[in-house]
């Protein structure tokens, strides 16, 4: 074939172009769309309730996940630290999963339960009181602020309409469920129960 | 994965490599020599001409090896739908062979650490060794890399026990955890404002240190009615519950009277984590051993 042809045939261009690069995407992406086990919650997995999914958004503002990855690989080294490898299942209903892809701090997929509420509170308000070489910022304004119950339910509406299976009732009772709490509080909901489901650890 | 979208992804991935080959050949056909010439596309803008030079040898057989090496690999590696692969490799397979290989190299000294009892455990350098590094990573956050504690998180080095120091109290507490609750204002929510002030002073006498002794005196009723239950008669506390020893020095949340104050009028809420499936019964019972080495 003479590239000839393609180089003065800019519509044909174009479209081999589309084709070459999304090869990729066609052969690896596409399938997923259709596994059942990417698809399907893992037994138990329950949507975030109205605090906890405060405390994600709380999460995603502070930027946990440009330092904090939440996602253990199936290494013997990264199980034995943080447990049981994750799986697709656990991350259905997050919308946009919180991965990462950076690990300054260490990988937080299994820490809820890991730490008592108060060591939590403490690390958030000041890490270098518990963790004296830490480098994590202080976050102290998270026990100042109350958390926004306002637009609570259009945010747990937005997610079920993308498929995360609230009822009705829990979106109307969301904001008074949280009215008035501090964002620590939230946050601390939020991080207590992250990766819980699998209650197998290692 | 349904056979469709096995299929599928054979199809895509199969047709990609053999049509990069049929790229490579294709492209070469109209060449009637590997060296390079002079011969021109033939066109010409603004004077600008293009050669017709082959791809140098290398690079063409670099790129020839691509498509035989990724052949080589789906063969081996599932990469083709459901095909396995010759090697038969999974994520998690590769996982398990990593874990079941490190228990052959450790299980034993696991095992043997695991079966000694904690005192004579204790004495031992090599599994203290271990203890010291299991400890730093599960247990330093909270209790300080040194042991020591904090506000709010006990020092371990020293011989005063929430919960007991014998061997078997500390194998207990890492287990299954602990859960304090002091509620506020101990067993008399309606202590009132005086009541508080008066306790915080006979507490604070234990150690010599009222600020005001009639307070002080007065506050012994007051003990009597909202803290007995669970610090005793003679406030030297209960470790089946975690009630801490008033009559010490050392102090959980501070010693002065606003510390003492506020843990009153609040209560205390604390909570030890159960580390029964985080660590392995051989790690708990080393770990329970450092710890007890730290005082011992």
């Amino acid at each position: 074939m003479k590239h000839e042809i393609i180089e003065k045939n800019i519509g044909l261009m174009i479209i081999l172009i589309v084709l070459t690069i999304s090869g990729g995407f066609l052969a690896e992406v596409v399938p997923l769309f259709f596994q059942k086990s990417v698809n399907e919650p893992i037994e138990g997995l329950e949507p975030l309730n109205a605090l906890e999914l405060e405390g994600r958004d709380i999460y995603i503002r502070e930027g946990c996940h440009v330092c904090h990855t939440q996602q253990i690989r199936p290494f013997r080294s990264e199980t034995e630290r943080y447990g049981h490898y994750s799986v697709a299942g656990e991350f259905v209903y997050d919308r946009p999963f919180l991965w990462g892809s950076k690990r300054t701090g260490p990988d937080l997929a299994r820490v809820g339960g890991r730490y008592s509420d108060a060591w939590q509170r403490q690390h958030l308000f000041n890490p270098r009181s518990v963790v004296p070489e830490s480098n994590m910022p202080a976050f102290p304004w998270l026990f100042e602020n109350r958390v926004d119950h306002e637009s609570i339910d259009k945010r747990m509406k937005t997610l079920q309409t993308l498929g995360v299976p609230y009822t009705d009732d829990q979106i109307a009772g969301a904001s008074e469920q949280i009215k008035g709490k501090f964002e620590i509080e939230a946050l601390v909901a939020y991080l207590q129960q992250l990766g819980t489901v699998i209650s197998e650890k290692r | 994965m349904s056979t469709f979208w096995s299929i599928w992804i054979s199809v895509i991935v199969l047709g990609t490599v053999f049509g990069c080959w049929w790229l490579l050949w294709s492209t070469r056909k109209n060449q009637t020599t590997d060296t390079e010439t002079d011969r021109t596309m033939g066109h010409s803008f603004d004077g600008i001409e293009e050669y017709d030079n082959p791809l140098p040898k290398w690079w063409f057989y670099l790129f020839a090896a691509t498509c035989v090496f990724a052949l080589g690999y789906l063969a081996l590696y599932p990469g083709l739908g459901n095909y396995k692969g010759l090697l038969g490799w999974t994520s998690h397979g590769q996982w398990e062979a990593e874990v079941q290989e490190a228990e052959a190299k450790y299980g034993p000294i696991y095992a043997q650490y695991g079966s000694t009892p904690i005192p004579e455990l204790a004495q031992n350098q090599d599994a203290m060794k271990i203890g010291q590094r299991l400890f730093a990573n599960n247990c330093a956050v909270c209790h300080g890399s040194a042991a020591r504690g904090q506000v709010g998180f006990p020092n371990l080095t020293d011989d005063d026990w929430l919960y007991g120091g014998s061997p078997d109290q500390i194998h207990q507490t890492i287990t299954n955890g602990r859960m304090g609750n002091m509620t506020p204002k101990g067993v008399m929510p309606n202590m009132t404002n005086e009541q508080v002030d008066q306790v915080v002073n006979y507490v604070l006498s234990f150690s010599g240190r009222a600020q005001d002794e009639e307070a002080a005196e007065a506050g012994a009723q007051v003990f009597a009615q909202a803290c007995v239950a669970c610090h005793g008669p003679d406030a030297k506390g209960n470790t089946a519950m975690g009630a801490p020893n008033l009559t010490d020095n050392t102090w959980l949340y501070g010693s002065t009277y606003e510390w003492i104050k506020e843990t009153v009028v609040n209560g205390r809420q604390n909570e030890m984590p159960a580390q029964e499936g985080r660590l392995s019964d051989d790690q708990i019972q080393i770990l329970s051993a450092y710890v007890y080495s730290l005082s011992n």
